[in-house]
């Protein structure tokens, strides 16, 4: 009982940085942090590093590296992109 | 490793997220902010590589190689008028990413015997329906916005009843799965009802709707990781997590508020003119003023403030470059020319601002609608290209579908110069009186091609 709600804690509170943090993204830059956070988001691959990795059962290794090549496309391709779209918006002066 | 310092490099990895984060909230600060982020990501990614229940490597590294490669090529191939596309597929990704961790989770689980806690059933059932919902939703969304399906919202009767049943089937073998989650089948079953209902969602949105759409399916991208970490019972999933479904949120909450419309309006309802919306022939008969690029240029005479407004259309036509070539050209002769951005001009947020950045527009040209607003009336001219209901008055008339919807003033302005290839519709399917007014002139053109005469007819000028 007690680690459900610690994770709550961590997850309710978090929410709230969440939104203090992106109520001050400006306008310009709402592509990028769509994209940027989309990278963030395949963080799963952590789990899915460790599925794999365990090698359990034949199923559970088919999809732990199934998992690591999807998140894998979200966290590469996320940063990549997102920093190809932030230095556009860098002054070239 | 013990688990102890493991969890402490997590929390250091969560902390940069959070900076990663708030680099974003200014352009300058922007690019190191990523770097933030995706430094979070290695350091996360390798000490979870150092965990002892890992016994083979060869697997991991495929697909970590193969999924570097898929994504890199996409990241370096997409053009700027791409991207809404390009983040609704991840999104797909992310989504079933969180689909098969939370089913190995499951199997692995039940394979070691062991009593499963609510809190690890209740994870794996939320993971595995949001994370299905995102995957096909996000398919759907990109076929959408690609051109392989049709943008036009497609409803279909009897879809709501389906919808429902399809979400009550769902929410009962999430159900099933808590109660009793040794029917691995079951997952399974909910994995497909969740898809189901993720191409049902998504399907009848269409054209103007899709920034909702997107911000909507980047938020259950978010919350499906961090139900993963629910799963996992791992902090670092949590909160990377909240924080992208917290800023999927807020992106979402923002672009309603830019059509005037609530977000269950936008997933299950009809916009559709009125009975009393006056057809085309009415608005337009006779008062549509058609202009040639050299009347236009001569309105740049004498002009000392011009407003360009872009929309869609100018993504369609990859104008941005043309654009930002007339605006350097006009600032040549003393014209001061800013750029008015609707938040929902495009197909995702921020869309405009992208390719405009892209064709090296600094960002403090860039206008919020609030802020540009009230100098409308100071300006000379404003060009409107490829941009309909966003600028459409009679958003501030009552009984319209657009009634309340916030929109430039661009009519204010001394003259409007309308850049678009026909006097169709936009999204919202009714006329634009805007088009037929008096200090309106329309250059019915493709944009790249309207603005590049403009730009030669300003040079002989």
């Amino acid at each position: 009982m007690e680690s459900v709600v610690m994770v709550l804690t961590v997850f309710v509170l978090a929410i709230f940085v969440g939104f203090e943090i992106i109520t001050k993204v400006p306008p310009t830059l709402h592509t990028p942090l769509m994209s940027g956070s989309n990278a963030v988001s395949g963080i799963t691959l952590i789990g899915a590093l460790l599925s794999a990795g365990h090698q359990m059962t034949t199923l559970t290794t088919v999809l732990g590296v199934l998992a690591v090549v999807f998140a894998t496309i979200n966290v590469v391709g996320g940063f990549m992109v997102t920093h190809r779209m932030l230095k556009m918006f860098q002054k070239k002066d | 490793m013990s688990l102890s310092i493991v969890n402490l490099i997590y929390l250091v990895a969560s902390v940069l997220f959070i900076l990663g984060l708030k680099g974003l909230t200014h352009p300058r600060t922007a690019v190191r902010g990523n770097i933030y982020s995706g430094l979070a990501m290695l350091i996360a990614v390798v000490v979870t590589l150092l965990d002892q229940r890992i016994i083979s490597y060869e697997m991991i590294l495929i697909g970590l190689a193969v999924g570097s490669l898929i994504g890199a090529i996409l990241a370096i191939k997409i053009q700027m008028t791409g991207m809404p596309q390009l983040v609704a597929i991840y999104n797909g990704f992310g989504g079933g990413a969180s689909v098969f961790v939370a089913g190995a989770a499951l199997i692995e689980g039940l394979a070691m015997g062991e009593a499963l806690s609510y809190q690890f059933t209740i994870a794996v059932a939320a993971s595995g329906l949001i994370g299905a919902v995102t995957f096909t939703g996000s398919l759907v969304a990109w076929g959408k916005l690609q051109g392989v399906i049709s943008e036009d919202s497609l409803r279909l009767p009897g879809q709501q009843a389906l919808k429902v049943l399809i979400g009550l089937a769902s929410v009962a073998l999430a159900v099933w799965i808590v109660i009793d989650p040794t029917i691995i089948r079951n997952y399974w079953f909910l994995v497909i009802a969740g898809s189901l209902l993720g191409v049902f969602l998504t399907i009848p949105i269409g054209g103007a709707d899709m920034p909702v759409v997107i911000a909507l399916l980047n938020s259950y991208s978010g919350i499906a990781a961090a139900a993963t970490g629910f799963v996992l019972e791992n902090n670092v999933l949590i909160i990377a997590g909240s924080l992208v479904g917290a800023s999927g949120i807020i992106l979402t909450q923002i672009m309603c508020k830019a059509m005037n419309r609530t977000l269950t309006n936008v997933l299950f309802g009809v916009l559709q003119p009125s009975e009393d919306t006056p057809n085309q022939d009415e608005v337009y008969e006779g008062k549509i003023k058609s202009t040639s690029p050299d009347e236009v240029a001569m309105l740049f005479d004498g002009a000392s403030r011009v407003i360009i407004v872009p929309g869609y259309g100018l993504a369609v036509a990859q104008a941005q470059h043309a654009v930002r070539d007339l605006a350097t050209l006009l600032e040549g002769r003393g014209i001061i020319v800013e750029y008015a951005i609707h938040p929902v001009a495009g197909r995702m947020p921020g869309h405009m601002n992208v390719l405009l950045a892209e064709a090296n527009v600094e960002y403090d040209k860039l206008k919020e609608m609030d802020e540009i607003n009230p100098t409308f009336r100071e300006a000379d001219v404003a060009i409107v290209i490829g941009a309909n209901d966003v600028v459409n008055p009679v958003a501030r008339e009552e009984g319209t579908p657009i009634s309340g919807m916030p929109i430039l003033d661009v009519d204010m302005a001394r003259f409007v110069v309308v850049i678009k290839r026909s006097l169709s519709p936009g999204f919202a399917g009714i006329p634009n009186p805007l088009f037929a007014a008096d200090n309106t002139l329309m250059l019915f053109n493709d944009a790249k091609k309207a603005v590049t005469e403009l730009i030669a007819a300003v040079k002989d000028s």
